[in-house]
């Protein structure tokens, strides 16, 4: 062994967790997850209260070990690991890198129609947050045709693309949807891609004629449900005020009867007048749904079915106790259908790390009913918000200047967060109803992602040490 | 490993980067910049500062701020400490982005 015991080391930036009596870290800059025996965690603790320490110094303070070897052992296993850096390097030398210039399409979401039978009080197409007050309108054939060829021309060498049909409910126009899906199987099988289809609806349209193509069609479907008659019925009402649950029950429970060749879920939209997280789950798993997953509503400041942050602190709770259950299922080799966990464990899994929160302008675009490329589905018809035609193609410099100004270094609020891999400041709609600008990230969910992205290291360790194996499955899962 | 034990993949691949020395990618990330000079005196490309070689083989391009790292010292780079904490900003990683490291004018 040399001597060069005066080299200073520090501790990368890192988080440490101790789950089910181990010590477990969290390495920020790469989302590395390990396990450390005793003296490796005696070291790490060691650092954690101190800048820096020599090595030297690090084995002085080890010194109820009999020789060096297993310390000095430990402290090499910990910088190359990078773990412990250098500490004359500079701290965050790293940013994310900025996103290539060109990148293929590998989703297109329809909005096929802007209309839609509800009036659900929270609604971002319809309620006070709209984005935009274009004259109802239902996607006409040709755009749709030419949206299909665009995704397929600008899918790149990948050869499994997803087209998405949303509204407005996208049923209300199920002719196109019917006629687009014939065209694009040609189109995908002629090009030797696959093509997956998707479809978010309010239910209240499905019929057995609807339910048998979609199953026919492999259409993945996700419909809006938040829960029991009186939690759905608060906000998912008709024009009339009417509650929407007599009518969607029978219509879903012959969908989940009939509709067995993808996974059907459930997303329920918290507000302050639904917020039951547990008891809601229950009972759509116990309908037969597949998965479930929950976003609190997005809203600007003020409006009074918001959540509160005693309500969010709540559904954090409740979070955790279904946590607790997906691992229990986990652990005994079963899948529990929370997908807002069965997602973040996936990232974790692989670890992750990103410059933006999702594929918006990315991989993903939106598609309005008049062929407007949008960032995304929520920003169809935002005239800030639109990148080109399906006609003309992508502008990219709108696109350039977008992915720019949203690239996480740029959220300097982010920038010592340990979670702005996984988070990267959050979704850029909810960002601009809250803020009213587009890059802001959103702040008033900081404490609560942090929080919920701890309960998700936990349970992914106690999963990993117990049943390694449910990561091949939700593999899977996660790509069928 | 002995000590410690890499639980998801990304902790796998940097167990990697350092067990099968093929991966020379995977260690320039682990190891984006270089090792400073003067006040922890590099030992040198022979062995590393742990007396082991796992650290070695350092892509050459790291030595081009090896004297401006917290550094006060007025030598032929900008120096860190006093005149030029910004110089290398724009360099993230030496390897790829070393033409950032621009000419100074005292
Ligand atoms: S939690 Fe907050 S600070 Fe952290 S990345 Fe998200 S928005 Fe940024
Ligand atoms: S901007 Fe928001 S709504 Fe749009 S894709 Fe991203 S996370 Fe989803």
């Amino acid at each position: 062994m040399g001597e060069h015991r005066s080299m200073r080391y520090r501790l990368h930036e890192c988080r440490r967790f101790r789950v089910a009596g181990r010590e477990v870290l969290f390495l920020v800059p790469s989302h590395s997850i390990f396990a450390l025996d005793e003296l490796a965690a005696e070291i790490v603790h060691l650092l954690e209260e101190r800048e820096a320490l020599s090595i030297s110094d690090i084995l002085r303070h080890l010194n109820g070990h009999r020789s060096s070897a297993e310390p000095m052992g430990a402290i090499r296993e910990l910088v190359s690991l990078g773990i412990l850096q250098p500490a004359a390097q500079p701290i965050n030398p790293r940013p994310q890198p900025a996103p290539p210039a060109t990148f293929p399409l590998r989703t297109l979401v329809l909005n096929v129609t802007n209309t839609c039978n509800l009036s659900c009080g929270y609604c971002y197409e319809y309620g006070e947050d709209q984005l935009s007050h274009s004259p109802p309108r239902a996607m006409p054939w040709e755009v749709a045709k030419r949206a299909v060829d665009f995704l397929l021309e600008h899918s790149g060498e990948s050869d499994r693309v997803s087209l998405t049909f949303f509204g407005g409910e996208p049923l209300l126009n199920f002719k196109l949807i019917r006629r687009t899906v014939s065209y694009a199987e040609q189109r995908a099988a002629e090009r030797g891609k696959r093509i997956d289809f998707s479809l978010t609806t309010n239910a209240t349209l499905l019929t057995r004629r609807v339910i048998d193509f979609l199953a026919e069609h492999r259409i993945g479907v996700t419909v809006s449900i938040d829960g029991p008659r009186e939690l759905n019925d608060r906000l998912r009402v008709f024009p009339s005020g009417r509650g929407s649950y007599d009518v969607i029950a029978p219509k879903i429970a012959d969908l989940l009867r009939r509709h067995k060749t993808r996974p059907i879920g459930a997303r329920v939209t918290l507000t302050s007048a639904v917020r039951e997280v547990e008891r809601i789950f229950d009972y759509l798993i116990d309908l037969g749904f597949q998965d479930v997953g929950f976003a609190p509503v997005t809203t600007a400041v003020g409006r009074d079915y918001a959540l509160s942050e005693e309500a969010l602190a709540e559904v954090l709770r409740q979070f955790e106790t279904l946590t607790e259950r997906f691992v229990e299922a986990a652990l005994r080799g079963s899948y529990l259908g929370f997908s807002n966990l069965s997602d973040l464990l996936w990232e974790l899994h692989h670890g992750f790390s990103k410059s933006y929160p999702c594929g918006a302008g990315l991989g993903l675009l939106g598609v309005s009913p008049t062929g407007d490329l949008a960032l995304c589905h929520r920003f169809i018809e935002s005239p800030q918000h639109r990148l080109g035609t399906v006609e003309t193609g992508v502008d990219e410099r709108r696109r350039a200047a977008f992915l720019k100004a949203a690239h996480l270094s740029r959220k300097t609020d982010c920038h010592t967060c340990w979670v702005r891999g996984l988070c990267s400041g959050g979704c850029h709609h909810e960002a601009y109803v809250r803020y009213g600008d587009t890059f802001h990230p959103n702040l008033h969910y900081c404490d609560w992602i942090r929080a919920w992205t701890e309960i998700g290291i936990r349970a992914y360790v106690r999963i990993m040490e117990g049943n390694p194996a449910f990561f091949d499955r939700l593999e899977g899962r996660k790509s069928p | 490993m002995k000590h410690v034990r890499a639980l998801n993949r990304k902790a796998r691949r940097a167990e990697r980067g350092i067990d099968d020395h093929d991966d020379v990618m995977a260690m320039q990330e682990q190891q984006p910049l270089p090792l400073s000079c003067t006040t922890v005196f590099d030992p040198g490309w022979e062995i590393d500062a742990l007396g082991g070689m796992g650290l070695l083989c350092q892509p050459m391009e790291r030595d081009l701020y090896a004297c401006y790292n917290e550094c006060w010292w007025p030598a032929q780079l900008p120096d860190q400490m006093v005149n030029y904490p910004d110089w290398s900003e724009k360099c993230a990683s030496a390897v790829k982005d070393w033409r950032h490291l621009d000419l100074v004018f005292p």
